[in-house]
């Protein structure tokens, strides 16, 4: 396959960056979009060039690192999937494709692709915890029987990897999505329910203070989401904010 | 300097209690006035920095990531073992133990191994307490699934993502301590050396890998959880980031290296689809409970599949050959990782390899299907003979246990598997070999510190499913906060270590320096270029296979590549920014030393042991004959290497290992 | 709870709240409305109490006035800061690709209605609030209806008022079961919820459609 790319290009933090077209030949279908982008880099580096620099890690869907928005869709068209699991066969030769970085006020572009998501850390920071003291010595894992149903929906809100496509994909830049997923599987869960009303406060003003933007429930998050996290979480956590609030 | 694991006397069964009682301790507010650095924030990592900050050390942590929720633990799928005996089918700590030695074939320090066994259970413990959701029953106690090598159900996960939950978890209390402050977190800083002063480790240099600021960090102590070095084979199921770079630059300033060689490679890999390949996707050893592994008996067959003319599903029963079953008929498709991976590079050299690239066999689960629709069927009183109906119940049931494998599998392969049998291949997985430590989990550096799988100590040759993410939680838990106190204990008097001394200004001059070099080469090719032949080097001659001439040949090809790339490699950009390709020239380049180090401990290993196969050490006749033969009376020891300014020069010392508790037997699988 | 309204979810919450409460009330007007079709007299009755109940005048009127208000304010102060969350937008933006082109322009909608709501404040409200407490006309015995009537005459106010409860259905659309999800329920109720939305989204605008061109053409 033969393709346009239009990429993001943006030296660093402060620069302004625009939008830069390159073209990319012998594209595989079976490539990943990461693996056309290290050949794009590649041949830019033996032109001399300035590589285009991405996020990437684990390349298998599980880190939450890659963050791309692609031909105006995080992870780009493909459901279910992070940038590292989207291939190449999703498109036709000679197309166009746009890619930016994920934007929000709330994750700066660093370089290029590349964007902090230092914010989601800080929520967590905030309360995304159970107080327990790492020393083993708590009771036995078995000693609070966990309703199954229950136990699934936590682990279900738990598989949330941080990416940010959910932030990236509403038109409000709202990060209640990832932050809803947090707080659900801790109150799900009889361990978590202690400290439930603090942390959902205090994660919610973190959320706030960072700037981003309010939910309006247009669903966008739950179909961007590579992990499929239901908006459920968000209700769960607007209920918990609630009732935490009329008792705090 | 002779090696001394430390391990305290007594019965092995006593061995830590007895030590825990011994040790110094330090009070309270003397721990506040001591400093520790941890490198890396993956399950040994973040375990280990949250819980030293919770004793009330000051803890700086450090990782290469965005964040410490992406190290590359995150993408362990199976399990975590305990021995909880929760489900009553005669399970122990010294079962566990025992599975553990005999699974990593006798090439492992026993008393380390019974003191994970041992801390096992705790682990389980304290992760349900911190919130992780492992799977459950609907009478709303844990759930266990067994995993190859064993006997008992021991393995406690949570659906396909335990390695993500359990991150996720020790995550949550580096969070708790980050907000208390009694962590200071730098994400996105790469660890460039350690820092020695008067013998002992006393800070890291590191480079702010958005700024390309070099920054020098002191403390008390250094510990290492950098996890393993499996990217040195370039194509592996590990991260693109993972590296060998804080062990090697630990292993340059003193610190002995154990056994490089063992590593495992893992049976069910997606296979390579083309040299534009990044990286290996595992498909979770579950799979081999239902799936069965074949070629074509056929050379012709093996054709028309490459070519297109010929489906895998029209090729008659008696045509395929299920070669792990006729091999290994006792355990048939479920031997260990190692014999897995072996006879299948057997039967792909030997030209029955069935994709493009003749690297790859079928995993096949028609019969599977074709079992549990039955099973389905007579359950559901339903017509047995209707085939389309056994195919689509039995579907359902292969969906409930695999569904999320198998959408991967088509994602990344476009093919689907419920309809034609998947291609997979062996991958490398994991390291068992890294940086030696004691009993303490302490490096021949005094004050630093390794581990999970960045040390060598608990797996022996080849590790168990299931056993990594133990090991990483059981170290960063609950072994390391006691044993690292009795080292402190010394430093209470010491106060702040100052950045300015010669040491540090030495050792931040050297990375400097080096950094200057990659921007200013005027090199011809890229850092992958050079990682690439790398890796093939070290498939192809140090892979599944090894030989003396394969091994001889590799350790003077990975030195010849290594001269090229001081030569001739190209980083594009500046120091002073976020530069990828400079962050991978440095973890190239010390891939580039390790390799050669890794063949030529392959070299001095003359005996076949869990990952490490030789073919001039297998049985020779028998029922045994070509399996993998271990020499017990030569090599029953730990080879940790000292660095002596090049690989070649690197210096032997042995660990004898002595197995008191455990009789050596010879693995059969037939 | 001091600060709640300056929280997302707590103003996420009371857009909610007033959406609901005014979901209930575009209920009641269309019940009312529909006399006007099915019998003139009753429509003038329930008018006259309407406009002369005290409790509905010093109590439900003034709520309905201040929820109206604060519906639209903060939704206008919501949007101004969902802007602000995004400085630089993209370059390609496929949101039809994940979302309802209802959800995405809820401010449209909403400003639609806004016009709507002051041309129909100036048509029916304000006309009555002048004769009642201005000129301090009785109601007793005034024929709504023949008002109502006469109002539907003009094709061009038909037209508006048809376009309006267009942009009405294209807002409740979206607007009725994300009510439901901001105050927090979302079970398993959630999708009996979402069928009986599209119902009353489309079902009441199109009724109130109905019934103004009933009157266009009835005379």
């Amino acid at each position: 396959m033969n393709l346009t790319l239009k990429i993001w290009r943006q030296k660093n933090a402060n620069d302004k960056g625009k939008m830069v077209d390159y073209k990319i030949s012998d594209v595989s279908p079976d490539m990943s979009f990461l693996e056309m982008l290290d050949v794009l880099n590649e041949q830019l580096i033996n032109e001399g060039d300035e590589p285009v620099a991405f996020d990437h890690d684990c390349r298998e869907g599980i880190c939450g690192m890659c963050s791309l928005y692609i031909n105006g869709e995080a992870h780009g068209p493909d459901r279910g999937v992070t940038t590292c699991q989207l291939h190449m066969r999703m498109f036709k030769d000679g197309d166009t494709i746009f890619i930016e970085p994920f934007r929000a006020k709330a994750f700066p572009v660093i370089k290029d692709l590349v964007v902090d998501r230092g914010a989601f850390d800080r929520i967590q920071h905030a309360g995304g915890f159970i107080s327990v003291n790492t020393s083993g010595n708590t009771i036995d894992a078995n000693a609070i029987p966990v309703e199954k149903a229950d136990a699934d929906k936590a682990f279900e809100a738990a598989t949330c990897i941080g990416c940010g496509a959910c932030v990236a994909s509403c038109k409000n830049s709202s990060a209640m999505l990832f932050v809803g997923a947090k707080v659900s599987q801790f109150a799900l869960l009889p361990q978590g329910k202690v400290e439930a009303t603090d942390r959902v406060l205090n994660m919610v003003k973190q959320m706030d203070e960072e700037g981003f933007g309010n939910c309006t429930n247009t669903g966008a998050c739950e179909v961007e989401c590579p992990k499929g996290i239901s908006l459920e979480n968000i209700a769960r956590m607007n209920r918990e904010y609630l009732t935490a609030s009329l008792k705090g | 300097m002779a090696l001394d694991s430390k391990t305290p006397k007594g019965p092995i069964a006593d061995k830590w209690t007895n030590y825990k009682n011994k040790i110094d301790l330090v009070n309270p507010a003397n721990k506040r006035n001591i400093d520790v650095i941890v490198v890396g924030t993956g399950l040994a990592g973040g375990s280990a920095a949250a819980t030293l900050a919770e004793l009330g050390y000051n803890v700086k942590a450090f990782c290469f990531q965005d964040s410490p929720r992406r190290a590359h633990s995150i993408a362990a799928q199976g399990g975590i073992n305990a021995a909880k005996n929760y489900q009553g089918d005669g399970d122990s700590t010294y079962r566990l133990f025992y599975d553990t030695v005999k699974g990593g074939d006798y090439r492992s320090r026993e008393a380390n191994v019974y003191r994970l066994a041992e801390v096992s259970a705790n682990i389980i413990d304290q992760c349900v307490a911190q919130g992780v959701p492992f799977a459950r029953e609907y009478g709303g106690l844990l759930d266990n699934r067994s995993f190859g090598g064993v006997l008992v159900s021991r393995t406690f996960y949570a659906a396909g993502q335990t390695g993500q939950q359990l991150l996720l978890g020790a995550y949550s209390a580096m969070n708790r301590q980050i907000g208390r402050g009694k962590i200071k977190m730098y994400n996105r800083h790469e660890m460039l050396d350690v820092v020695k002063v008067d013998g002992k480790a006393r800070g890291i240099i590191t480079r702010n890998l958005i700024t390309g600021e070099i920054e020098r960090h002191s403390a008390h102590a250094v510990v290492l959880g950098t996890g393993g070095y499996g990217n040195v084979f370039f194509l592996s199921t590990n991260a693109m980031g993972s590296n060998v770079t804080a062990g090697w630059k630990a292993h340059k300033r003193g610190a002995y290296f154990a056994n490089p060689c063992y590593t495992q490679i893992h049976p069910t890999c997606i296979p390579v689809s083309g040299d534009h390949q990044s990286k290996l996707t595992l498909m979770s050893e579950s799979l081999r409970n239902d799936g069965r592994i074949w070629v074509p008996k056929n050379i012709k067959d093996v054709e028309a599949i490459r070519n297109k003319t010929l489906k895998p599903t029209q090729i008659a029963e008696g045509d395929r050959d299920y070669y792990l079953e006729r091999r290994y008929p006792a355990f048939g498709n479920l031997v260990p990782r190692d014999v897995a991976s072996r006879a299948a590079k057997e039967r792909c050299d030997a030209g029955y390899g069935v994709n493009a690239t003749g690297e790859a066999v079928y995993l096949d689960f028609a019969s599977a299907i074709t079992r549990y629709g039955k099973e389905q069927a007579t359950i559901k009183g339903l017509d047995l003979n209707d085939a389309a109906l056994i195919k689509k119940l039995g579907q359902e049931v292969v969906k409930n246990k695999y569904g999320n494998l198998f959408q991967m599998y088509e994602k990344i392969v476009d093919e689907n598997p419920y309809e034609t049998p998947m291609m997979i291949y062996p991958a490398v997985h994991y390291t068992m070999g890294g940086v030696w430590v004691d009993y303490n989990l302490m490096t021949t550096v005094p004050g630093l510190y390794c581990i999970g799988e960045a040390n060598f100590s608990d797996h022996g040759a080849n590790r168990l499913g299931a056993s990594a993410l133990m090991q990483g939680l059981a170290d960063g838990y609950f072994v390391l906060p006691y044993t690292i106190g009795d080292y402190l204990s010394d430093d209470i008097r010491t106060g702040p270590i100052s950045t300015d001394s010669k040491e540090f200004e030495e050792a931040e001059k050297e990375v400097r320096e080096k950094i200057e070099f990659f921007i200013n080469n005027e090199g011809s090719h890229s850092v992958d270029y050079f990682h690439k032949k790398l890796g093939k080097i070290m498939w192809n001659k140090v892979g599944m296979s090894r030989n003396v001439k394969g091994l001889t040949e590799a350790i003077q090809e990975i030195k010849a590549l290594r001269d090229q790339f001081w030569k001739e490699v190209k980083v594009p950009g500046s120091s002073d920014e976020l530069n990828e390709e400079l962050a991978k020239a440095g973890r190239v380049a010390d891939f580039l030393e390790l390799g050669e180090l890794f063949a030529k401990d392959a070299l001095n290993r003359e005996e076949s042991c869990g990952g490490h196969f030789r073919e001039d050490s297998v049985e020779l006749d028998g029922e045994q004959k070509g399996e993998a033969l271990r020499n017990d009376k030569d090599f029953a020891y730990v080879a940790a290497w000292e660095y002596k300014g090049e690989p070649s020069e690197a210096v032997l010392h042995k660990e004898e290992l002595e197995f008191n508790d455990i009789e050596l037997k010879q693995r059969s699988y037939k | 709870m001091s600060g709640i309204l300056n929280s997302s979810i707590g103003r996420k919450f009371a857009m909610a709240l007033s959406a609901l409460f005014l979901m209930f009330f575009l209920l009641q007007h269309f019940s009312i409305n529909l006399l006007s079709v099915t019998s003139p007299e009753t429509f003038n009755e329930v008018s006259y109490f309407m406009g002369n109940n005290p409790l509905v005048q010093y109590g439900l009127q003034p709520v309905l006035l201040i929820g109206v208000l604060f519906h639209f304010i903060m939704g206008f102060v919501l949007e101004i800061k969902n802007r602000k969350a995004r400085q630089i937008s993209y370059a390609k933006n496929n949101g039809g690709a994940n979302s309802t082109w209802m959800s995405r322009n809820m401010i449209w909608s909403g400003a639609a209605i806004l016009l709507f709501m002051i041309f129909h404040f100036n048509d029916f409200w304000v006309p009555e609030i002048v004769e009642k407490y201005v000129e301090g006309k009785s109601q007793v015995g005034k024929d709504f209806y023949a008002h109502v009537v006469h109002m539907f005459e003009n094709p061009i106010r038909v037209g508006v008022y048809v376009l309006a409860f267009v942009f009405l259905a294209l807002h409740l659309l979206h607007g009725f079961d994300s009510a439901f999800q901001s105050v927090g329920a979302n079970n398993k109720y959630t999708k009996g919820l979402k069928r009986f939305s599209k119902i009353y989204a489309i079902g009441i605008p199109v009724g109130f459609i109905i019934i103004a061109l009933v009157h266009h053409f009835n005379h």
